[in-house]
């Protein structure tokens, strides 16, 4: 869509109202015309096409579509994109610079910490808003702060091991508890 | 110098995967990331009764909706022929219901639209008159003199059974029992479950007026499979057929069958000549698509009084609901649930299965699994501890004395298939020493005392896994080999492709690094490609373990054709015969004369560049594989646990896995596969199934229903392995994706089972829900797990 051209359906239904929202996604101002009723998750996927954030469940279970909310893991697929105005949303695609990882990623990777990838995003998310707030998580909070994600692939297992993997190293490079 | 072959990634290299680089970025590719230009949107209207005549359905208040593009019916389907479609076991499914539906869920209209948002408004606005008819939702109702008739579709079909069919010696068997000590009986019940992916199933079909051309992108574990088929049921020529499954969120087996949903998009394209998206929503996932196990067990051993197992006789009935739609090979109706028993020692055996339809989504899909060998070894683990305590015998000395013994192989099973291979004695010792078992029992009689109830259950079990051999494994008439193709570019890199299909195995990883120890290219070199039926080789996809077992030695093969190629383009620049050319890994050189060598970068240069006479050019080729047996791994799974009286909840104090699958290509993979196994398998035994109630509404439609296990809840796992290498795999591996998930679930149950045994109770039915284990506690009866018997 640009603004040279954007086809309009033959028969408006004028009774169809838009909204304007306009949020911080991945530190960059966007702005976007929409109905209402459009779901978080739908706006960033399908409207600003960052397809990283994945929908699974529609019922806030699954976790697939984790996004950080000014720094808080929200589940997008049952959050009005509307609600998002004049806020900061983070996605998977926000975590890494050009040039370098961010240590959850590393992590994820290193530890074998994913398999079918659909889920990853979100928990590696879920993860970087534990990591975050305590730098040093035992295995309990880890499993605690990961349980709104779900993953049927690994077995958890080394998931957490990469978290721990992560905070370790975000402990090392001094970089824990920095919000970028 | 030969190379080092864990440097260059080959076998045993525990190298982190190539694909996590886009998965970590979020710039996966799945079916629902795709968007083509143009693209509508469809979304299905499913039944909400399990079972009810169609009277008529009212569309006009949908066509209304501006933005609705189409509403399609069965009627239109079967104005086309498309209103039915065989599936994967010879019956046949409704597309879209014309008649009647017969189970909650089942798809009854879909609306193609501009957003799928204006899709779902489309299906709210469609009036579907009913007439309701009485549900069956329990098999043995199901069967019953006056059940109600639910395929009154199909020509010569009277009552709700599906089949009948019997494997093994049946008076064999009624003479070990005759000269039985003791018989040991129970019942048991697998329930329905549902493998549940996190992505849901979608496609985008996208047909091509222009070139007769139809592409397809879909969530499919097999898309050859899926070429075909839509080739003969659509009547579409199958080389104007492209089938693309992009990366898949998990499949597990869900995504094996065609579905109505891809059908009726493929349709929708047609006539609207669009590309048409559909993605499920998560509870049409879970209450239409293939579904796994359900299957009822009426088992008994006979035993002699020195823990000898003497016989097996097993009788089973089978829900298949409203159609036969099991993903399994054609000669065996029940999978291979005949497979039970193959790591003891048992002279005959005879088992009966009775498939019947009931008011239930279709499916009987292998999942995480290999064709129902999950039910057979659960049946058969939880039929060992109920016969060692009848004997009073310990349940770890009743398997030793039972086990096949290491020069045994090659061995054939109670039901007659061939074992070659395993050091089962070994496995149990290693995973008992690391247990602690002596020791736990002495704890387990301390707790007591305290009014604590602790338990330990093992299981143990081979498998049979990657079918073929295409003697015996087809379907559809297809047989079950499968394939790679591999090109060695003039620079020595390589682009590998094959019949398989990764859903989270980490091919694109593994694949290479067998390359890497057939031709010592670095595994960093070699790009892997599945998927693309335009591009890829035949194959039969990947699901019951199989990929490594059959294409994975497709793989093997391939690379040592090349291999045999290479040599003589060695033997050229080396300038003399090839007799008198050694290998080692990445180089080939002269005998006798070490220094004097070229390695394989070299010949594939030559191969584009300087090709001897009579040689054709290039560096390409295919094979074609097909496994001359099964492959046969072994576990042996031990599991702690404490019940608490108070609730009836259960937790796992530790799990030891010991895993013999041959040779490990990734050990870090192989590993990440065991853990996921076992949690597969300790979501069965602790919360994860789909029943219903007596009206056929699904219990278990969306996640806060149908429960998963997230981290909290997963216990931790303790490795081990043994390597006992697969006598005719070509690097000598065995499939093992699937070990966990089958092995897994009887161990927890047999520790439950183990604390609660002085209650008198041998059976709870999975899950293992603390209500049904407090309920066992209270009144020391078994408990069933049996869906509704519906009173009319």
């Amino acid at each position: 869509m640009t603004s040279l051209f954007e086809e309009v359906p033959t028969s408006v239904d004028a009774d169809v109202p838009t909204t304007r929202v306009e949020l911080k996604l991945n530190g960059e101002t966007r702005a976007a015309q929409i109905e209402p009723r459009l779901l978080l998750a739908h706006l960033i996927r399908n409207g600003f096409q960052l397809t990283g954030t994945h929908t699974g469940c529609d019922t806030t279970n699954c976790g697939a579509c984790t996004v950080l909310f000014d720094g808080q893991p929200v589940k997008s697929c049952t959050m009005f994109a509307v609600q998002a105005n004049g806020h900061e949303v983070t996605t998977v695609e926000g975590m890494a610079t050009a040039s370098e990882l961010h240590p959850v990623q590393e992590g994820f990777k290193d530890e074998h910490g994913l398999q079918c990838g659909f889920c990853t995003p979100g928990m590696m998310l879920s993860a970087k808003a534990l990591l975050d707030e305590n730098p040093n998580p035992t295995e309990d909070e880890v499993r605690w702060a990961l349980s709104g994600n779900l993953c049927r692939c690994t077995g958890y297992q080394n998931i957490v091991k990469a978290v721990l993997w992560a905070a370790e190293k975000m402990r090392q490079d001094g970089s824990a508890g920095d919000e970028a | 110098m030969a190379l080092d072959e864990i440097k260059i990634g080959g076998l045993g290299a525990s190298r982190r995967r190539v694909e996590d680089n886009r998965f970590i970025r979020g710039k996966g590719n799945y079916v629902d990331d795709v968007v083509l230009p143009g693209m509508l949107h469809m979304e299905i209207l499913r039944s909400p009764l399990a079972h009810a005549r169609i009277k008529s359905i009212d569309t006009s208040a949908a066509y209304a909706i501006p933005g609705v593009r189409m509403v399609m019916t069965g009627e239109m389907m079967a104005a086309r022929n498309l209103a039915w479609m065989p599936t994967l076991s010879y019956d046949t499914q409704a597309v879209l219901a014309t008649d009647k539906v017969r189970f909650q869920g089942q798809e009854v209209a879909a609306v193609i639209a501009d957003d799928p948002y204006i899709a779902k408004d489309g299906c709210e606005a469609i009036i579907v008159d009913y007439e309701p008819l009485d549900p069956i939702v329990n098999p043995e109702q199901a069967v019953a003199a006056d059940a109600p008739l639910i395929r009154d579709d199909k020509v010569n079909q009277n009552d709700n059974v599906v089949f009948d069919w019997e494997v093994g010696d049946r008076e064999g068997t009624d003479r070990a029992f005759a000269e039985a000590d003791v018989v040991s009986k129970i019942k048991l019940h697998y329930p329905r479950s549902h493998p549940s992916p996190i992505e849901s199933c979608g496609s985008i079909a996208d047909f091509d007026r222009s070139t007769s051309k139809l592409t397809v992108y879909m969530t499919s574990q097999a898309p050859h499979i899926v070429r075909a088929a839509v080739a003969m049921v659509a009547e579409l020529p199958e080389h104007m057929i492209r089938i693309i499954a992009p990366d898949l969120g998990g499949g597990f087996g869900n995504k094996v069958p065609v579905y109505p949903g891809y059908v009726i998009s493929i349709l929708a394209s047609i006539l609207l000549e669009r590309p048409v998206k559909w993605i499920e929503d998560k509870t049409g996932n879970l209450i239409s698509t293939g579904f796994g196990r359900d299957v009822y067990l009426d088992g008994e051993l006979a035993l002699r009084n020195d823990g000898k197992i003497l016989g097996v006789r097993m009788n089973t009935v089978s829900d298949h609901g409203a159609f036969f739609a099991d993903a399994q090979p054609s000669k065996f109706k029940i999978g291979l649930l005949h497979s039970a028993f193959a790591c003891y020692d048992i002279p005959t055996a005879y088992l009966t299965n009775r498939g019947v339809y009931t008011n239930k989504s279709p499916g009987g899909v292998a999942y995480r699994c290999s064709f129902r060998v999950t039910e057979a070894m659960f049946f058969q683990e939880r039929m060992v501890q109920a016969a060692a305590d009848e004997l009073g015998m310990d349940q770890a000395e009743f398997r030793r004395v039972n086990l096949v013994k290491d020069d045994d192989f090659p061995k054939r099973t109670p039901f007659g298939f061939l074992t070659d291979s395993g050091q089962y004695e070994k496995c149990l010792q290693l995973g008992l020493d690391a247990i602690g078992y002596d020791d736990f029992l002495k704890q387990k009689e301390e707790a007591k005392k305290k009014g604590r109830l602790l338990g330990i259950g093992i299981s143990t079990m081979t498998e049979p896994l990657g079918a073929g051999n295409s003697r015996e494994y087809d379907i559809l008439g297809i047989k079950m080999f499968d394939s790679a193709e591999l090109r060695v570019h003039m620079t020595g890199k390589a682009i590998l492709r094959t019949g398989a299909k990764t859903q989270g195995q980490g091919h694109e990883t593994t694949w290479a690094q067998i390359v890497a120890h057939e031709l010592g290219i670095p595994a960093e070199d070699i790009v892997v490609e599945e998927g693309d039926t335009d591009t890829a080789p035949f194959g039969m996809g990947t699901y019951a373990s199989r990929s490594t077992p059959v294409a994975g030695a497709a793989v093997s093969m391939v690379s040592r054709k090349i291999r045999a190629k290479a040599r003589k383009i060695a033997a050229h620049l080396l300038e003399v015969s090839d007799e008198d050319i050694e290998w080692e890994l990445g180089r080939f050189y002269v005998r006798g004369a070490h220094d004097r060598g070229v390695t394989i970068q070299e010949c594939a240069m030559a191969a584009y560049s300087n090709v001897p006479d009579g040689l054709e050019p290039g560096l390409e080729n295919n094979a074609y594989y097909d496994p001359p047996n099964l492959t046969w791994p072994f576990a042996c799974y031990i599991a702690t646990v404490e019940v608490d009286p108070q609730t009836g909840v259960w937790d796992v104090l530790r799990l030891v896995a010991v895993d013999d699958c041959g040779v490990r290509i990734n050990p870090m993979i192989v590993e990440g596969q065991i853990m996921g196994g076992l949690t597969e398998a300790y979501a069965m035994a602790n919360m994860q199934f789909i029943t219903f109630d007596e009206d056929g509404n699904c219990v278990g439609s969306n996640y806060m229903d149908y429960l998963l296990p997230t981290a909290w809840e997963t216990p931790g796992f303790e490795l081990h392995e043994v390597v006992t290498p697969c006598p005719h795999h070509p690097i000598g591996a065995k499939g093992i994706g699937e070990c966990a998930t089958v092995g897994g679930p009887a161990a927890f149950v047999n520790a439950v089972m183990d604390a609660v045994k002085d209650t008198g109770v041998r059976n709870i039915d999975m899950p293992l829900l603390p209500d049904r284990v407090y309920e066992a506690l209270q009144t020391g009866q078994d408990v069933s797990g049996a869906p509704p018997v519906r009173n009319r």
